[in-house]
């Protein structure tokens, strides 16, 4: 049967060039890098020019970038790293309604254990934070400001550098996490003016357990694992090599083909859009219709449950996903859709498409031949459904 | 323990938050960018560098100012003074 693989958000495969540039760092090259003798300084010397491509990806300095296990590892130590480190400057932080996880619980667990205040920042029906919005529920009090780059659920792309200009102003420390973004737009610290930003290894066709920390020069932070001197000692444990130079290697292929990709991924989504469009009556596109991640579709379809899509296309080796991989287990109703304003019931319908540029035209010919097929059977037995088109047809 | 005052520095290496021996193997890079007679700045929260930071310009002929006095902050600020 053939495969088509569209849940890039949740996972991607190790990009080939990746994976050769890695094989060393698993046998040959084993040392550790905080070794005094050669099989070691060798390896730190490896880390840190991994650093330096990563840093260039984004427009950073080397010593402003810190490895860590994931993209969830970073948020967290961007987040309760600069609250624990600041905390004469103020105990309240800001996050928008819609971040990830990883956000969202280090914001809640400062509440519960460190006496912060977290406020949740609506957004409006694209899933966009408004700068005025922003500006108006900074307070003295108002340490950091964390919001996300892209969603990865609804596709959104933030006006982040105005929204970090709104805290600039104020000396309110922002955080981005670009875990969605980076690889798909460009994403430069200089230009967005954010103090933090996250990047995780998978989303650029590097190896799951590794992700990135940018923070601004004089950004102090309290690290979040507590061991040895690794990471100039923001951050303790023997460095994941091997993974490191994977990220080292997909930055600097990520850098070459940003604009290339960009552009074919549209063209993808477009497809799909316009296709499903055609095909399928009663969809809500979900987040904004063009300022959005270029490889991303997301839809909630009326009279189904999004889990039971799912099943049905993995079922013809279709691939994709309800929403955010961590959230879309939980069999709830996404906080994010809620957040966006969709009633609870449509937003049971939720299904999302990520692309990769191993993904074609065919694919999506493939998706929009099934997935109609797919919510049409999935309609025909929902009395929900039933209801709806019995009233349209009494209207 | 030598206190001092208002002392303009060069240099800084911000170690605050950053884990032992990191108020050491910094400066020594650091200080070996300065010119002779230029202070480096050392801003540390470890309580280990009161004792480690004078030792070690005893030992490398570096001299050590002193501890600034800054009561408003959680962090030590150490003056060194390159001698060569």
């Amino acid at each position: 049967m053939k495969r088509v693989y569209l849940d890039h958000a949740a996972a991607t495969p190790v990009r080939r060039e990746v994976l050769e540039a890695m094989l060393p760092y698993f046998r040959e090259r084993f040392g550790n890098p905080s070794a005094v003798y050669d099989l070691g300084s060798e390896i730190k010397d490896v880390l840190e020019e991994q650093r330096e491509k990563v840093a260039r990806l984004i427009n950073a300095h080397r010593d402003e970038v810190v490895f860590t296990s994931s993209g969830a590892e970073a948020n967290n130590l961007a987040i309760k790293g600069v609250a624990l480190a600041n905390l004469k400057k103020g105990r309240r932080i800001i996050i928008s309604a819609i971040e990830h996880h990883s956000v969202l619980n280090a914001a809640r667990y400062l509440e519960k254990f460190h006496d912060f205040e977290a406020t949740f920042l609506p957004v409006d029906k694209y899933g966009l934070v408004e700068p005025e919005r922003l500006r108006k529920s900074l307070s003295p009090e108002t340490l950091l400001v964390s919001i996300q780059h892209a969603s990865n659920e609804v596709g959104t792309i933030q006006n982040i550098r105005e929204l970090a200009a709104v805290c600039r102003e104020q000396g309110v420390i922002f955080h981005t996490d670009a875990v969605a973004t980076a690889g798909q737009v460009p994403v430069d610290v200089k230009d967005l003016q954010v103090d933090l930003l996250t990047l995780n290894g998978p989303a650029l066709g590097a190896p799951k357990g590794v992700g990135t920390l940018f923070f601004r020069h004089k950004t102090r932070l309290v690290p979040q694992i507590h061991g040895g001197i690794q990471e100039n000692g923001r951050r303790g444990g023997t460095e994941n090599v091997p993974a490191i130079v994977g990220l080292g290697e997909a930055a600097v292929l990520a850098r070459q083909e940003l604009a290339g990709k960009a552009k074919y991924l549209t063209g993808l989504r477009d497809l799909l859009v316009a296709g499903v469009k055609e095909r399928v009556p009663c969809v809500v596109h979900t987040g904004h219709p063009t300022q959005r991640l270029p490889g991303h579709v997301s839809f909630c379809i009326e009279g189904i449950e999004g889990e039971a899509l799912v099943f049905m296309l993995t079922s013809q080796g279709i691939y994709a996903n309800t929403g955010s991989a961590c959230a879309s287990k939980a069999l709830k109703t996404s906080p994010v859709l809620c957040a966006l304003g969709i009633h609870p019931e449509l937003a049971q319908g939720s299904v999302v498409f990520t692309f990769n540029t191993d993904n074609s035209a065919e694919d999506v010919n493939y998706v929009l031949y099934h997935l109609p097929l797919a919510v049409g059977r999935l309609r025909s037995f929902s009395p929900v459904w039933r209801k709806r088109t019995a009233a349209a047809v009494g209207e | 323990m030598r206190f001092v005052t208002e002392l303009k520095a060069d240099a800084t290496a911000d170690l605050v938050f950053r884990v032992c021996p990191m108020h050491l193997l910094e400066p020594v890079d650091l200080i070996k960018d300065l010119k002779t007679g230029q202070v480096l700045e050392i801003l540390t929260d470890y309580d280990g560098a009161l004792e480690d930071i004078p030792a070690w310009c005893d030992k490398n002929g570096q001299e050590f100012l002193g501890v600034g006095e800054d009561e408003d902050e959680d962090f030590y600020k150490l003056y060194i003074r390159k001698l060569h």
